[in-house]
């Protein structure tokens, strides 16, 4: 952050009018920007504008009985703040209520249908082998995407503990197709094909032994389910929203089931194995641009050590397959398929990324939902209903006017110090304020920053840090007329030291800032975000308007003469004077310094 | 004005000081019984968490014409716990108060129906969990770990170990203070308040770096002299930045004064003390570390270096020569000439700054060495 802006000042100094304008036209364009989307005031927090509560309830899985418990609730409670407070700065509270309820505080001004979507509906994500896959608007699979071994994963398939197993590994090959690649995969893979019906030995020809047209030879337990399975396939028409809304949403981790998916603008439909990898094996995921290749935004996941293991293991199998789809897997949330990569070598190591013609948003929610993880309830929106502010109306006021008496206390007092200077100090503040005030504004709709009350009060303790840069300037300035300097190279010569001082103690704020913006969730990272707003903002206005107005007003003779309200006046800051050494005595000797040295 | 500006004069002259360095121990002193203090206040009465770190209860009443301000009079007296009430869109009150269990919760909620005149069944009670949860604080503290340690590197190499060793101690002080005095007063603690915190980390920091930055600037070339010891120069350039610190103090304070005596005091705004409370002790802890422990830190820790011991030995022998040759001269002279009796009073003050040019040019000093 230091180092652009330190550059830029060799400009700012010689040229302060530039500056100036620069200044001029980025707060005439913030405003201009503020009032033409018409967001006009910062979207204020739940405890100083009120918003809307969301009752949820949650209600056990399929098959899971006892899921409603304490660890889960805080689980989806966390997981819950994470997806409607992803960069920490909307303000939105996240608590658990009796036993299986959820609230959900939005700040007013919040879209409370798509947070209740969120939260609510947002729920459960699995990684299933793709058994089959058809278009259903009868369009051709065009680009669909592929997963490959991320960076640190290079190590070749063989050197896994479970492939060791099996003496007749020979997985060097990206898509080689021996069907013992590993004693665990095998067995899996048998138990598999046992499921979907299809004879063991089918798996190594791989081209179409798991289409649901295999199903038919089934043995006799299996085929009734799977025959349904297959009708059901069959009837599914992915395109209309009706039958999206209810494909494979009922299904178990266990089940094999139908489902639908999006590639592009065409609905796909799907016939998915049994669940292998889940949501809580994804450690982390994020949405990267491809630098080097031209694969565009992708994702990169990282699983967590058993995630790592079962990610291996099924994708070691996949590759098995050669031919599409049946060497894709599934990533399935809330039984709706978001991304279909197809495998061509075992993904070791516990890294991958998942490419596709994603668009930056795409990838971006895509990361989101696998790195947010799952929620283990399902839950159903049991109220909505508005909420006043938590701080009430008479103590914002309050608090507000008391912000104002401090805040003309302070003019007052910059005023009495600095008599002239506070022409420079004054609007110094006011352009802070206002480049302050525009940003988040602008913001709200952009990132949901919410402003709330520690925030304010942040930013009040910002008015300090900011006024700190040209108290220390100006300190700066009166030290060199103190040792006989007139204004204008007294000026330059405090410039660089007041510079360095600044950027010092600037940067120890923005790197709290940083830090804790990086490391932390919920409030605190809201307050990191502003913190580091108004750190990064006070080094613009120090730079590019205190410094250039600083430089642009000692040309004047008011200040440059060192009038007796200037807040400059050489002869009241006690300055050598070498030019006037007669009149020198004048000065000191007329103050009560000898009675107190003496 | 002009006093101000006149003491600025003087104290960029050197013609006053206060001497922080060697008065560093009452200063020590003062700190370590603040801080004694603060520790036991947070170990007998510890912090009173509020409703976003512990949970508590939430009653919600059915349409009702009591005020928000009623209700948190009504939940005060009912539980004598900080309440939270917020008007529902449905026309009732949400009330939430901190540190309930079941069984409190419906002692409360009996209270409440009566103070506000409803049918008890028309109250919903339900207890809640903390919306400030483990994670949250959990990753808060990670944050901080990473952030002191990084911070301390970046002393380390913007200035030197011993400075960030100092800076750290000052931080370390000025959030114990703050907690201190939170626990010994006894407001609820809620998320403004770690906030505040936080910001108090942020503040102190930057404020001691800035004081650091002119410590730094000054003592350059301090083995290239034998006039002052690291203290004399740690010692001028607090004094050199005194105006600056005072400034600053004031203007950061002024306006969370305001919030906390006009707003917390006159208007009645409660639930901006916490805050403000919080930012108040931290903004002036902050600012009287910078200066009163964190250099004087600096200075002991400086002057435990060989290279500054070896410097100071030079500097004693160099002024007790210098004594002794005065001593002589005035033997010598013995009140003959008038301008010699001056000459004490001037060079008296000899560790200040201002009889810099003076012994500078009287004596010509490198021959001496």
């Amino acid at each position: 952050m230091a180092a652009p802006k330190r550059g830029r000042s060799a400009s700012a100094q010689s040229k302060p009018g530039r500056s100036l304008a620069l200044i001029l036209i980025a707060i005439a364009a913030l405003t201009g920007g503020m009032f033409a989307s018409g967001n006009t005031t910062p979207r204020l927090g739940i405890d100083l504008a009120g918003g809307t509560s969301i009752t949820l309830q949650a209600h056990n899985e399929p098959g899971q009985p006892n899921a409603i418990n304490k660890t889960n609730m805080n689980t989806a409670v966390e997981i819950m703040n994470r997806r409607v407070n992803g960069l920490g700065v909307s303000e939105a509270e996240v608590q658990t209520q009796g036993t299986s309820n959820i609230i959900v505080n939005i700040p007013k001004g919040t879209n409370s249908a798509e947070a209740r979507q969120q939260v609510g509906t947002t729920a459960k994500l699995y990684f299933r082998p793709v058994l089959a896959q058809q278009a259903s608007a009868g369009a051709t699979p065009s680009a669909s995407p592929s997963a490959s071994a991320g960076g640190s994963s290079s190590a070749s398939p063989s050197a896994s503990p479970s492939t060791s197993a099996s003496a007749s590994a020979k997985a060097t090959g990206s898509s080689s197709a021996s069907p013992s690649s590993s004693a665990t995969s095998q067995g899996r893979a048998v138990t598999d094909a046992l499921k979907a019906g299809s004879t063991p030995s089918s798996s190594a020809s791989a081209s179409s032994s798991a289409s649901p047209s295999a199903t038919s030879s089934a043995d006799a337990g299996a085929s009734a389910a799977a025959s349904k399975l297959e009708a059901e396939y069959t009837a599914l028409d992915c395109s209309k929203a009706t039958q999206r809304a209810t494909a494979g949403k009922t299904a178990k981790p266990s089940d094999t089931t139908v489902a639908c998916g999006q590639v592009g603008s065409v609905w796909y439909k799907y016939v998915l194995g049994p669940a292998r990898v889940d949501g809580t094996d994804v450690k982390k995921a994020q949405a990267v641009f491809d630098t080097q290749g031209a694969a565009g935004w992708q994702v990169q996941m990282t699983f967590t050590g058993g995630g790592a293991k079962k990610f291996a293991d099924v994708t070691a199998e996949l590759a098995k397959n050669t031919s599409p789809p049946t060497n894709e897997f599934g990533i399935v949330l809330d039984g709706e398929v978001v991304s279909s990569p197809t495998v061509s070598q075992s993904i070791t190591g516990g890294q991958a990324e998942i490419s596709g013609s994603f668009t930056q948003e795409e990838a971006q929610s895509l990361a989101n939902v696998l790195s947010y993880g799952a929620l283990p309830l399902s839950f159903k929106t049991q109220s909505v209903t508005t909420v006043t502010a938590a701080l009430g109306g008479e103590q914002l006021h309050a608090g507000l006017l008391a912000g104002a008496i401090g805040l003309a206390l302070v003019i007052i007092y910059l005023v009495a110090f600095y008599r002239g200077l506070s022409l420079v100090a004054i609007p110094s503040l006011l352009v802070s304020a206002i480049l302050t005030y525009a940003i988040m504004s602008l913001l709200g709709p952009t990132i949901h920053f919410a402003l709330n009350l520690p925030a304010v009060c942040g930013a009040i303790v910002a008015i300090g840090i900011t006024a700190d840069s040209f108290i220390v300037f100006f300190e700066r300035i009166r030290d060199e007329i103190r040792e006989g300097r007139t204004l204008r190279p007294a000026v330059e010569r405090a410039w660089p030291r007041a510079r360095r001082t600044i950027l010092v103690s600037d940067f120890v704020s923005f790197l709290a800032a940083a830090v804790l913006f990086v490391v932390t969730v919920g409030k605190v990272q809201g307050f990191a975000f502003t913190l580091g707003l108004t750190t990064v903002l006070d080094v613009v206005v120090v730079f590019f308007f205190t410094k250039p107005l600083m430089t642009v007003l000692a040309r004047r003779k008011f200040f440059a003469n060192g009038h007796k309200w200037s807040g400059l006046d050489p002869k009241g800051l006690g300055a050598k004077a070498p030019l006037r050494r007669t009149r020198r005595p004048a000065g000191p000797a007329a103050g009560p310094v000898d009675p107190k040295e003496a | 004005m002009s006093k101000l500006g006149n003491l600025g004069a003087r104290l960029h002259r050197g013609e006053i000081s206060y001497d922080f360095v060697g008065k560093r121990k009452i200063w020590y002193g003062v700190s370590i019984l603040i801080t004694i203090t603060a520790i036991v206040g947070l170990a007998v009465r510890g912090l009173n968490m509020g409703i976003d770190f512990q949970g508590g209860a939430v009653f919600t009443t059915s349409k009702t014409s009591v005020s928000v301000a009623q209700a948190e009079t009504y939940a005060k007296e009912a539980s004598g716990h900080e309440a939270v009430v917020q008007k529902l869109g449905t026309g009732g009150l949400r009330i939430q108060i901190a540190g309930m269990d079941t069984a409190k919760s419906d002692a409360t909620k009996a209270k409440l129906a009566t103070d506000m005149k409803v049918d008890p069944e028309s109250i919903n009670s339900d207890l809640v969990g903390p919306s400030w949860g483990d994670e949250i604080a959990n990753k808060a503290w990670e944050g901080l770990g990473i952030f002191m340690v990084l911070v301390v590197i970046y002393l380390a190499i913007a200035f030197e170990w011993r400075m960030a060793l100092a800076a750290l101690v000052a931080l370390i002080h000025d959030i114990t203070i703050t907690t201190g005095i939170y626990a010994l007063v006894g407001f609820e603690v809620t998320p403004g308040t770690v906030i505040g915190l936080l910001t108090i980390l942020g503040y102190s920091l930057y404020d001691t770096v800035v004081v650091f930055d002119s410590l730094k600037e000054q003592t350059k070339d301090i083995t290239k002299q034998t006039r002052f010891t690291y203290s004399d120069i740690a010692n001028h350039s607090i004094n050199g930045t005194l105006v600056r610190s005072i400034n600053t103090t004031v203007v950061a304070l002024l306006p969370v004064a305001g919030l906390l005596f006009i707003g917390g005091g006159f208007l009645g705004a409660g639930t901006l003390n916490d805050i403000s409370l919080s930012l108040f002790v931290g903004l002036a802890a902050g600012a009287y570390s910078s200066i009163f422990i964190a250099t004087p830190l600096v200075a002991d820790l400086k002057e435990a270096e060989p290279q500054m011991k070896a410097l100071k030995k030079r500097v004693l022998a160099k002024r007790a020569q210098a004594a002794a040759e005065e001593e002589t001269a005035e033997a010598r002279g013995d009140g003959a000439e008038g301008p010699e009796d001056a000459a004490p009073a001037v060079v008296g003050p000899r560790n200040q700054p201002a009889s810099r040019n003076r012994g500078g040019r009287g004596r010509p000093s490198g021959k001496r060495r």
